[in-house]
Order: C-alpha cells, then structure tokens, then sequence
C-alpha cells in the first residue's frame, strides 16, 4: 500500500528548495557567471577561427550549443546538494511523514526550475549584449527556451541518480564532470558535425545534447525543426524513464 | 486494536557482516513510556529507525499503533513523530518555516501550519528565535526545533532516540518534562537513553539491550532490584586502609550479600539495599578511623547495570579481571 504522489507535497518541497538557494547566492554562479565566461570565451577565442573570421556570426551559431552545454553543467548542482542534503540526515525526517517516497526528489527537481530560468535569461541577455539576435519571431525563441527547460530537468535525474548513489557531495562533481564534458564537446556545439571523423560523427548524431542544440539553433536561427524537437522530447522521455525510477530506488535504499 | 501501541517481536537486522539487532522484542502499552537503554552500538537506534518505517527489519514483526511497518508504512508514519539522535532540521529554514513546512507536508492548509508552528514554537521557547535560520541555533535550541517538528502532527506514538545525549544537566530537566507532558496529554513514547537515571526518571518500563538482543525487561523498580537499587562509592585517602574499608562496608547491615567492586583508583563500590544508610556509614568509617575523601550515594550507572546483568563491562565487554590488572 503505496501513498500516493501528491504534487502539493512537491511544491512545498520545492519552496523549501528555492529559499535555500536564495539563502545561499553562491549557489547561482554556475547559471549567471558560466554563461558569461562560456560565451566570452568561445566567441572570441575560437570565433575568428572557424566562422570565416566573423566573431558575430559564429556567437549566432554558438549561443543555442551554450545553452545546452551550461545546462547540463548546471545539473551537477542538484546532485551535489542532494547528496549533502542526504548526509545531513534532512531526509530522515520526510522519510518518517506520510507522503510519497518520490516527494522529495521531485521537489528539489521542480526548484531548479527557477535556476535554469535564470540560466536561459542570462544566456540570451548577454548574448544580446554582444551582439546576438534571433532570425525568427519571439515565439519561437520561447518555445527553445522551453524545450531547453524542459530537457535540463529530465537531465537533473541523472544528477539526481549519481547524487543519491555516491558517497560525498565532491565525488558528484566528479562523476558528473566525467558524464557532462563528452556530452557537451562530444556535440555539434561548438562546430558542425561534417568536420568531424566518421566515428565521432557518429556519437555526435546520437547525443542527446545535439539534438536538443539542433532544435534551438533551427527555433532561434530558422530552418526545419520537426525532426529534432521530436528527438529532443524522446530524449527527455528515455531519460525520465531510465533515471527516474533508478535515482529513486537509490534513495529509497540509502537509508 | 490491542493496548500495545509498540509491539515488535524478533527483529533482526545486518549490516554486511554486523549483526546489529539479533532477534529484539520490545513492547510498550499505549499512553506509556518504553525506556530502551544500552550503550553505544546496542542497536538501540536501528530498532528505532525499524519501528519508524526508516528501516526494513531482516526478519521479525513491528506493529505500531496497530499497523504493520511492513506492510502499511504509511499509516504507520501518520500515526508517529521521530526525533532523531541527530537533530534533522534544516540549517538554512528559519525555526518557523521548518514547522510550517512539516505542516504542510501532513496535508494542513498554510494557516493552520502557521498555527501550529506557533504553538510548538512557543510551547518549546523558541518564539523568539522563530525568525531565525536554525544554523544559529545553539544544540539544545537545535534539540527543541527537531522534537516540535516530530510533534506537528500530533502523533500518538512518539520516537525519542536519546533526546538528552549532549545536553547540559538544566537542558535535560527540560526534556525531562517535554516528555512528561507529553505522556500526560496521552501519547505513547519510546525513548532511547545510555543513562539508567534517565529511563528511571521517565520510564513505565526499561528495556535493556546490548549487542542486538534483549538482556532484561522489567519497571524500573523491578530493575533496580535486580542491579541492587542503590550504590555507595567510598573513596580512602590513605590508600593502605583500603582492606579495612572492606570490612567495614561489607559489615553494614544493608550491604548484606553484596560483592563490594573496586576501581582503578582505589574506590570501593557496593550496592545497598535501603535508603537511610549514609548516617550508619559515616559512623562505622568513623569508629575505624578510616578518613574518606569521597562518599556517594546513586544510581548505579549503565556499566554497573551491565555488570550486574551479565558480568561484563559494557562497551568494550572486557573481563573484570582485565580491568583490575
């Protein structure tokens, strides 16, 4: 006999979350400075060597791959926090309350929300700044920010998972760093996949983090999408489906 | 439903290799207090955290408040509050939005949590601290927050897994009488300790636990029976006439077929069967002339209980020869 999920309890749990972020700033670097330096960086270092000389041309092709890449950086937070959160025995107390397993879990999901919001509004803001602008209309910038939302909060489960399953908050970041860096460079972010050897071509076309770049470069930029939002949503089901249900029986096992 | 509020029967639990519970029965009637004392490492927590619906038991049955903590953990946690060793609040909510948050979570509407927060908040002193972060808390503050927290839902059957280790004696008279009102409003607690004065304080009944098994179970006046109620310490400053104060202590009336113990340093140990024997023990050391530095009556503590019930120390299980060489 199973209590059932309540999203009210979630939405508590997520409040909970969100002041704690805001009761500790520091815990916003990685989605208002690492945008910043990501695309500073990358538009000037690598910008006049690979887009024709134009910086300006490539940060157009490169901010949509930023915000994937910072997105999937910015999901090693949540498993940090929920491993400490974990170790300082928090959970034990809405482990003895009769709400869903899952509670917990959910809310710390549904709380950085708000940090990949502010992921998504420095991005483009600074973006902006230098010089950035979207060839379509702002519908269609909001349904990329939307899809890149909703990819990162599919992906925090894998963060969630790694959380609940290592010992300490620093080995997180470890075998986090170890799982994001591939994906973000192992991906047509930074240049076009037809640059690449064929077995590279070949990782590159199934991550996941592609196809997430391809549908928000074709939503802000134009050009067909169809196929790649579609990719993106599978993969934020086979994420859902793969490292949902492992990160909860690793927390419900780590009593 | 039965009167048990706890009834557990046989719980066994390992951890790899560590059997920390080998077969435990605990039992407390509802609106009592269960004093379930051991040292470090008895198992005296995981059985807790077992009967909490924290922990699957290896093998064994735990009914709390009539369900099953196997089979119905939901119903089970609906009906209980938990206060942790480690206090489990969080250090960065403020006093009252811990309390609101647990509220909330037990399905009460905001203002009704807000309520509550309130009362636990000023039932336990804290409403002035109620806006602050709990990481300024001191530990007893600490301590306060985390047992209103297990309070919010007015649960039946309280958890306490040593509520006072760590606290200053003024501290743990406070406790002391959380728990006492508690029992008085109808609630059923179990309440883990290492001290026997503190389940003898509290306690309807002791369960006494070491090494994963159940080595005594009786009220505390029956235990104290068992140990030898009393005990006097008798320190010599001239350490030869220690012989001597043998022999008068064993020739107090109330002394009678107790086994004096020494320690290290030269005290001399013996249970005593009345109350009133200080005034015919200070006459007797007079009248030989022997001159004390220390002479105390208590409790026995929780290595003398040890001793008593299974001739070994507790903790390190050394044998009592071991200790006097």
């Amino acid at each position: 006999m199973k209590k059932r999920f309540n999203p009210r309890h979630a939405l508590v749990l997520a409040k909970r979350n969100v002041v704690k972020m805001v009761r500790t700033p520091e815990q916003f670097i990685d989605v208002t400075l690492q945008p910043i330096i990501f695309l500073l960086l990358f538009t000037y270092v690598f910008g006049g060597a690979l887009a024709g000389g134009s910086q300006h041309d490539y940060l157009e092709f490169l901010l949509p791959g930023v915000l994937a890449q910072t997105i999937a950086m910015t999901s090693i937070n949540i498993g940090q926090n929920m491993n400490a959160d974990i170790a300082k025995g928090v959970f034990d107390r809405f482990r003895s309350l009769p709400i869903a397993r899952s509670v917990p879990l959910v809310g710390a999901v549904l709380a950085d929300f708000s940090r990949y919001a502010i992921l998504c509004v420095m991005t483009l803001g600074f973006g902006y700044a230098l010089g950035f602008r979207i060839d379509t209309d702002p519908l269609k910038l909001l349904a990329a920010l939307g899809l890149a939302i909703c990819f990162a909060l599919s992906f925090a489960w894998v963060s969630v998972f790694v959380g609940m399953t290592v010992r300490s908050a620093g080995a997180v970041q470890g075998v986090m760093f170890l799982l994001v860096l591939p994906l973000t460079f192992g991906s047509n972010t930074f240049v076009r996949t037809s640059t690449m050897p064929g077995w590279l071509q070949a990782f590159v076309n199934v991550n996941p983090l592609s196809h997430l770049v391809s549908a928000s470069r074709g939503l802000m930029l134009g050009g067909p999408v169809g196929a790649q939002i579609g990719w993106t949503f599978a993969s934020c089901a086979g994420l859902l489906v793969v490292f949902f249900p492992l990160a909860l029986r690793a927390y419900i096992r780590r009593a | 439903m039965t009167d048990l509020a706890i009834e557990a029967t046989g719980l066994t639990k390992s951890f790899g290799k560590t059997k920390a519970l080998a077969g435990v029965d605990l039992e407390a009637r509802t609106g009592s207090v269960l004093g379930v004392l051991g040292p470090n490492g008895a198992g005296k927590t995981t059985a807790v955290r077992i009967l909490a619906t924290l922990l699957r038991a290896d093998a064994g049955t735990a009914m709390v408040n009539g369900f099953d903590v196997r089979a119905q953990p939901d119903k089970v946690r609906a009906s209980i509050g938990l206060t942790g060793q480690f206090a489990s609040v969080d250090d960065d909510l403020t006093g009252t939005q811990n309390l609101v948050m647990i509220g909330q979570l037990l399905d009460l509407p905001k203002k009704a949590a807000r309520a509550r927060a309130a009362e636990l908040l000023e039932w336990f002193d804290l409403t002035e601290a109620a806006s602050k972060q709990a990481k300024n808390y001191s530990g007893g503050m600490r301590r306060r927050l985390d047992l209103a927290a297990s309070l919010v839902g007015r649960p039946s059957v309280i958890f306490l897994d040593e509520p006072t280790t760590g606290l200053d004696p003024a501290k743990r008279e406070d406790m002391w009488d959380v728990v006492r009102r508690l029992v008085s409003d109808g609630s059923t607690v179990l309440l883990t300790t290492q001290y026997l004065e503190e389940a003898d304080a509290l306690a309807d009944e002791i369960t006494v636990i070491d090494h994963g098994t159940v080595i005594a179970h009786d009220t505390p006046h029956g235990l104290k029976r068992v140990v030898g109620g009393q005990r006097l310490t008798v320190h010599p400053v001239d350490l030869a006439r220690y012989g001597d104060l043998v022999t008068v202590l064993s020739a107090v009336p109330q002394t009678e077929g107790r086994e004096p113990e020494t320690d290290g340093r030269g005290s001399v140990t013996i249970g005593v069967d009345g109350d009133e024997v200080l005034p015919d023990v200070v006459a007797r050391l007079r009248a030989a002339g022997i001159v004390v530095d220390e002479l105390s009556l208590h409790l026995p503590s929780l290595d003398e209980v040890f001793f008593t019930l299974t001739g070994t120390r507790s903790g390190e299980s050394h044998a009592p020869e071991e200790i006097l060489s």
